[in-house]
């Protein structure tokens, strides 16, 4: 008579493997990184003698402290001041306004006793050049209002699509094990079917030992589950410890609400106006209070309305967070007055960089030309700082290893460029051809 | 077959009846282990609360919460200023030039600040600046943030305000003038026209007002000889690169003669030019840094060197003073006499010997010489004091004569020789006043300890020579509760201008046209020094008087060290760390002795199993004055029948117990005489130095320090063949003699593109006074590890300035004596006779750093790959990736690296400045502090090429030809060392690697260094 095994036990057999395949497939899953990068915007078409893309640059570094496009702020809203005044009468405002007035001019004397007697500073830098390219910027039509809500949806529809691709692979395995699945309970039913039909007896095997005995029993079972756990521990160990010391989305509460996102953001302050010595020094610093009160001296309560799409908090919020910089700074809002009294303001350091590295912001931002988003990640989009990539030297040595070096108009350059990519055969140099990932440069 | 091989366990086993052999046959150990004693007391053990189970459970949890910790990183907060002063960049240097003027040095300077922290002193290269910082001055800026400073004014040892104090004065002030007591203000030389502005206003103001000037290591017999013949108290100033021949007589004016800072010119005629060079003969006791760099050297008692200078008088000006042969050596001056006779007026004297007519007679000499080196009319102010005035003083005192004793910037109760007397003296004053920066053994005794602010936190104007008028700015505001003297004086003056505005206006008639904006800037300006007459002497006299010298007992000659000075930063441990030049000893003094004396009192030196030097002690008597405890130095060169002793030791107030290091030479200072008639004896017991250095000879290894005559080397530039001087080491290539340099074991990259750094050292011009060990140190966040660590070989200092003597009269004698050696017991009883120098050696001193190989044989070995080299030449170390193998260090063939035994800051057992807060301030924020267990070494510093290489991209130019630095390139005046980039063909170090005198450092070994050298050339004219 023949024998035959119990079917049962083996499906069982098939049913557990299947499932550590798929725990294994899904913790390979977890690797990819889904990496939305934002694209840039185009920029709009120029218009008039001046370039918008210049005037928006010179707009921020100049004007933006106390000019926004649309609203009214120290100064007036900017956008259309072309059509509201003629050029060569902007050119004398921008240049001395004080003269302007005092000569007597009479738009000029309105605009002064309509801003409460604020005199605006002189720009006798900017040309007249200059001066077009900016009036060219403000006279660029106002952008749809839903223009980021727009861009915010191209992001998640980036980030849907790489979760789609992954769910699909999942999807897919699911129903191939799933037909496996059918597939054996089918066998079994048609084994079931030919010992019914032809009259054989199924020999019931001894009660046989419980599953886990079973598996307990079977050493290459025992093997291959050993080895495999000690895999997964291995790999999640190891991710463990990869992470540790790794801060990527620090984000501490800090003694003052400062958004980024209000001030880079919707008011478009350049960075490096506030952490202005990251153009010169190792440092980018953070501002010394008297920056702050650049414009803070002029703006104490905030504005921004509280169903604009940038407020996360109350108005009232706001306003006390610029209460606590008053505070700090010791400026007495009645009286327009410094007390002299100051409370240094003990802010939580977000990016730490190890003591035996050696990074310099200068080197990067005025040499290198890097954004600051690029290693910040979008700061002009976050209510609260935090540290955007892990700062791991892996991710440093990626860059260099990717970003070709600024050699243009850069006189340093000029020799040892043609020398290198002579000798390498190639036309444009990465930072690891300049030696940029030797250890010293970074250690010591 | 059976092995008869006998296997040895232990030494003892050679002793056959040795009962340890026994011992151990029957036992695993030759003495029980007292096991008993602890697990014997069953009873104690089992009543114990704690049992091992518990044990282990606490050792596991407390390791597991440890590690679970760690796992947390540390809030850092970070404060912006409030309004940020509009010089201060977080994380970029400025620079503020200011003026050292504390009664010893005196030098212009760049002080480097980060952070508005005065963090490394630089020269003031300006032209017109007096530069020359020495080693101290590169130190004195740890000095600023000692944490034993005076940090609030004290009366009668209570804490007190200032107020208080300025009133306690004036009262006695006006006291004394009501009483007709004498009111002393004794200082140090100031050299400051404003402070003395001041002090002569106090004397209006107060009538019976007296200013002593008192300085502790006194040159007041040159003083009186210059005063005698030009009419005012100064030193004459020499331009020795003017000079053919130098004959010194005791005068080490590489060290601190007359306040040193002569090493630029003379390292200037030092180097062969054209085949010229300048001939230098050193006549003298001890051996000095002047002498160690001398052609010739004539070793000299006191006694002989006073006839010495007879002779030469003799020899330049014609007269015939009768005198006596100096003995074996009277051939050498007769030679040294006619050679500056013949130079003329390319010649020059100096002399050291502390003695009127000595020092006047050198004077006579040099006007007779017409000396284009000499120069009087720019004569140095930087030495007043007046060793009669204080002995007068002192006796004033005891006979209750001065009311008020008011003192700034000097501790005579530790440097006067009649301290006891002194300190007696100051009991019977009414109200004594000393401001100091430390609470010093003199201000421990006065009635006001006055915290006197440090000279990097302070105003001041400082004549340092007569055309030179420095103004010293203060670079960080006072750390403590201090105020400088000068804001003294105006308060007991009743004038309520603050010190930078009298000076301000004290200074506008001084600064020769300069702007004051400008003076501050450049930190001196150059005034027109007038012209200054001789008036006629009679220095035949003074030769008459010198020739009857006679030498009874030992010389001893005083001296000071390089590293220690006046003794006044004692507490500066960058500086007891430094070793001595010569001796290569730190964190001590001791007495020199000749050989041959040393055989006549048994003194001994020898080196125990770890290293350690080891030396006897003698107590040495002058007078009535004895010294007890004076460790031994035998120091070849020293003359027979002379000894010397180093100022600066011996402290104990104010100073860390580990500071308190050496005996204090200046209680055999009797009368401010550095030469005096000393006996001594051997005492019990064995001292145990800390000496860096355990070779003392090359033993004729002519390929690490290749030294020739300038006959030689002018013979062979004629034939056009450097191989005479300069011979290319061979190596045996497939059984032939091929140049080493043209084998290579690696492949070789194309070095041609971008910058590749080379480092000069030209042994010529080297005079090995350590200025750049300390810049090293203070740039490089080296530590600074103790006695007892230096003594087992741990130091740090990437630096080194290695001290070689010469075995036999020369180096070259050292090769041919080593060469026609023959037969094996020949060789090696010939190699241990040459491991003694002889008794009046050559010496050499040769800076070694890691040469940064581009085949190095520490990168091959580093299993971690913590070492690697750059392509701009440097051999990088990165301490994080180091894991202390240690092996780097072994294959290292230069021996430079230098591994973290220890963690050596924030560490208790090593109490230095890298253990407080305030000594921490000194750190440069640029380079890492190195933790326990990992290797370093010299970086050439690749953080100041960096700046450069970014301020260039910055500016968005080429760097410039010679604009990079390395911390000791920059600090060497003498010119020996000199970095720049060999790819830019117009940088000076692109073509001294042309120089027919470049070889590297054991070029055999195929290491391919980036540190060159040049061969040492001897004036053997």
């Amino acid at each position: 008579m023949k024998k035959l095994g119990n079917p049962k036990s083996f499906s069982k057999t098939i049913f557990s493997l299947a499932f550590f395949t798929m725990f294994a497939l899904g913790v390979s899953a977890q690797e990819a990184v889904a990496a939305a990068a934002p694209t840039a915007v185009a920029a709009a078409p120029a218009t008039g003698s001046g370039d918008p893309v210049k005037g928006k640059e010179l707009f921020n570094t100049n004007c933006a402290a106390c000019h926004k496009l649309d609203a009214k702020m120290t100064g007036p809203a900017l956008r259309g001041v072309g059509d509201k005044y003629d050029k060569a009468w902007l050119y004398k405002w921008i240049k001395n306004s004080s003269d302007l007035i005092k000569s007597g001019d009479a738009k000029a004397v309105k605009v002064y006793e309509e801003f409460a007697k604020a005199n605006m500073t002189a720009f006798p830098q900017l040309s007249n050049g200059d001066i077009d390219n900016i009036i060219a910027y403000t006279m660029e039509v106002a952008p749809a209002a839903e223009a980021p809500k727009t861009a915010v949806g191209a992001a998640v529809g980036d980030k849907t699509e790489g979760g789609v691709s992954n769910n699909l692979i999942l999807g897919v395995l699911a129903f191939v094990l799933g037909i496996l699945v059918f597939m054996l309970l089918t066998v079994k039913r048609l084994l079931k079917n030919v010992i019914e039909s032809k009259g054989l007896e199924v020999v019931e095997a001894p009660k046989g030992l419980p599953f886990w005995k079973a598996f307990v029993k079977n050493q290459f079972l025992m093997v291959v589950t050993a080895i495999l756990f000690l895999l997964i521990s291995a790999y999640f160990m190891y991710g463990y410890f990869m992470q540790i010391g790794v801060d990527q989305g620090y984000e501490p509460i800090q003694p003052i609400h400062y958004s980024h996102k209000i001030h880079a953001g919707e008011n478009g302050i350049d960075c490096k106006y506030c952490h202005s010595s990251a153009r010169v020094s190792k440092h980018s610093g953070i501002p010394s209070l008297n920056v702050c009160m650049n414009c803070h001296k002029n703006i104490a309560e905030f504005q921004g309305s509280k169903d604009s799409t940038y407020v996360e908090y109350t108005k009232e919020f706001y306003t006390g967070e610029i209460q606590k910089l008053y505070d700090a700074v010791g400026w007495d809002k009645a009286t327009q007055k410094y007390t002299g009294k100051t409370k240094p303001v003990k802010w939580v350091r977000i990016h730490n960089l190890p003591d035996f590295v050696y990074f310099n912001h200068a080197q990067h931002v005025t040499v290198g030309g890097i954004e600051c988003q690029k290693c910040h990640g979008e700061v002009q989009t976050f209510e609260v700082m935090k540290q955007a990539q892990p700062l791991t030297m892996g991710w440093c040595i990626n860059c260099h290893r990717e970003t070709n070096v600024k050699v243009e108009d850069n006189g340093y350059y000029k020799k040892i460029h043609e020398q290198l990519s002579k000798k390498l055969g190639v036309s444009k140099l990465t930072a690891a051809q300049m030696g940029g990932l030797e250890c010293g440069k970074c250690h010591y | 077959m059976a092995s008869n091989k006998k296997y040895w366990k232990s030494v003892e086993e050679l002793n056959e009846n040795s009962s340890i052999v026994e011992a151990l046959q029957s036992n695993e150990f030759v003495e029980q282990i007292p096991v008993d004693a602890f697990l014997g007391d069953k009873e104690n053990l089992s009543n114990s609360s704690t049992s091992r189970r518990d044990f282990l459970k606490y050792v596991g949890f407390s390791t597991a919460a440890a590690s679970l910790a760690a796992c947390e990183g540390p809030v850092i907060k970070s404060i912006p200023y409030v309004v940020q002063p509009e010089e201060i960049i977080p994380g970029v240097a400025d620079y503020y030039a200011t003026t050292i003027a504390d009664g010893y040095d005196f030098a212009n300077i760049l002080i480097k600040t980060r952070e508005g922290r005065p963090i490394k002193v630089e020269n003031n290269t300006t032209v017109g600046a007096v530069t020359g910082a020495n080693a101290r001055v590169h130190a004195s800026v740890l000095s600023l943030y000692d944490n034993l400073r005076l940090k609030n004014p004290k009366i009668n040892k209570k804490e007190a305000t200032w107020n208080e104090v300025h009133a306690k004065v004036k009262a006695s002030l006006v006291e004394a003038k009501a009483k007709g007591g004498q009111v002393v203000v004794l200082t140090n030389t100031t050299a400051s026209p404003s402070t003395d502005k001041l002090i002569s206003d106090l004397a209006t103001k107060y009538t019976n007002v007296k200013h002593i000037i008192y300085d502790a290591i006194s040159d007041s017999n040159a003083l009186d000889a210059f005063q005698a013949v030009y009419g005012f108290r100064g030193l004459a100033n020499y331009n020795f690169a003017d000079a053919d021949t130098i004959v010194s007589v005791g005068a080490d004016f590489l060290g601190d003669w007359q306040g040193g800072g002569y090493d630029a010119g003379y390292a200037k005629g030092r180097v062969p030019k054209n085949g010229k060079m300048s001939k230098h003969i050193q006549i003298e006791a001890n051996m000095s840094l002047a002498g160690a760099n001398a052609d010739k050297r004539i070793p000299l008692t006191i006694a002989n060197q006073k006839l010495a200078l007879v002779k030469l008088y003799n020899a330049v000006t014609g007269s015939n003073v009768s005198v006596n042969s100096v003995g074996a050596l009277d051939k050498e001056v007769e030679k040294a006499a006619q050679q500056l006779k013949a130079a003329g007026s390319k010649g020059v004297v100096v002399t050291g010997l502390d003695d009127f007519d000595a020092q006047y007679l050198v004077l006579g000499i040099n006007l007779a010489l017409k000396s284009e080196a000499f120069n009087p009319s720019d004569a140095k102010l930087t030495r007043k004091g007046d060793a009669k005035a204080v002995a007068q003083l002192v006796a004033d005192m005891n006979a209750g004569k001065v009311h008020t004793l008011i003192m700034s910037g000097v501790n005579p109760v530790y440097t006067l020789a009649n301290s006891k007397e002194f300190v007696a003296g100051l009991g019977k004053v009414k109200l004594s006043v000393s401001f100091s920066t430390k609470e010093d053994e003199t201000a421990v005794k006065t009635t006001i300890a006055a915290a006197a602010s440090h000279y990097l936190e302070s105003w001041n104007d400082v004549a340092i020579t007569r055309s030179n008028y420095s103004i010293a700015q203060p670079t960080i505001k006072p750390l403590f509760n201090t105020k400088q003297f000068q804001e003294a004086l105006l308060s007991w003056n009743d004038n309520a201008t603050p010190y930078y505005d009298f000076l301000k206006g004290f200074a506008a008639t001084n600064l020769g046209g300069k702007s004051w904006n400008q003076a501050v800037h450049d930190g001196f300006a150059v005034t027109p020094a007038g012209n200054v007459t001789a008036q006629a002497g009679n220095f035949g006299a003074s030769a008459a008087k010198l020739s009857t010298a006679k030498s009874n007992g030992l010389d001893l000659v005083l001296y000071s060290k390089v590293g220690m000075g006046d003794g006044q930063q004692a507490n500066n441990p960058w500086l007891q760390e430094f070793p001595d030049p010569i001796t290569r000893v730190s964190w001590d003094n001791y007495v020199t002795v000749s050989k041959a004396d040393a055989e006549k009192y048994k003194l001994e030196n020898f080196n125990v199993a770890n290293g350690g030097l080891n030396g006897s002690y003698v107590s040495i008597k002058v007078g009535n004055a004895t010294l007890e405890n004076v460790p031994v130095i035998i120091q070849p060169g020293q003359a027979a029948g002379t000894i010397g002793l180093a100022f600066g030791y011996g402290r104990k107030e104010a100073l860390k117990d580990e500071m308190q290091t050496g005996v204090n030479a200046y209680t055999l200072y009797a009368n401010g005489n550095a030469n005096q008639t000393a006996s001594v004896t051997l005492t019990e017991g064995e001292h145990e130095f800390a000496c860096v250095q355990l070779q003392r000879t090359l033993m004729g290894r002519g390929d690490i320090v290749k030294d020739t005559t300038l006959s030689i080397f002018n013979t062979a530039n004629e034939a056009g063949d450097k191989e005479i001087y300069n011979p290319t080491p061979v190596v045996s290539l497939d059984h032939k003699e091929v140049a080493a340099t043209s084998v290579d074991l690696w492949t070789s990259f194309d070095r041609t593109t971008g910058h590749h750094f080379n480092l000069s050292i030209d042994l010529n011009a080297c005079t090995g006074c350590g200025a750049c060990v300390i810049a090293c140190h203070a740039e490089n966040n080296v530590p600074v590890v103790g006695k007892t660590e230096v003594r087992r070989s741990r130091d740090m200092h990437w630096l080194r300035i290695d001290r070689y003597y010469s075995s036999e009269e020369t180096f070259s004698g050292d090769i041919v004596k080593k060469v026609s050696s023959k037969g094996l017991t020949e060789t090696v009883s010939t190699l241990q006779e040459m491991e003694d120098p002889s008794a009046n050696p050559q010496v050499v001193f040769q800076p070694v750093m890691c040469q940064h190989c581009n085949h190095a044989p520490c990168e091959t070995v580093c299993p971690v790959a913590a070492t690697s080299h750059s392509r701009q030449g440097q051999n990088h170390m990165a301490y994080n990736r180091c894991v202390g193998t240690r092996y780097c260090a072994n294959n290292c063939p230069y021996k430079v690296r230098r591994f973290n035994w220890f963690l050596y800051n924030k560490n208790d057992e090593f109490d230095y400045h890298m253990n407080d807060d305030l000594g921490r301030m000194v750190l440069n924020p640029d380079v890492n502090v190195r933790s326990r267990g990992v290797m370093e070494k010299c970086s050439m510093c690749i953080q100041m090429t960096q700046a450069t290489i970014l301020k260039a991209k910055k500016d968005g130019k080429e760097v410039g030809k010679d604009d990079f630095q390395t911390a000791c390139s920059a600090a060497c005046t003498s010119g020996a060392m000199i970095f720049g980039d060999v790819n830019n063909k117009e940088s000076d170090v692109a073509q001294l690697i042309e120089d027919d005198r470049m070889y590297h450092l054991l070029e055999s070994i195929g290491t391919k260094p980036n540190v060159m050298y040049h061969v040492k050339v001897r004036n053997d004219k």
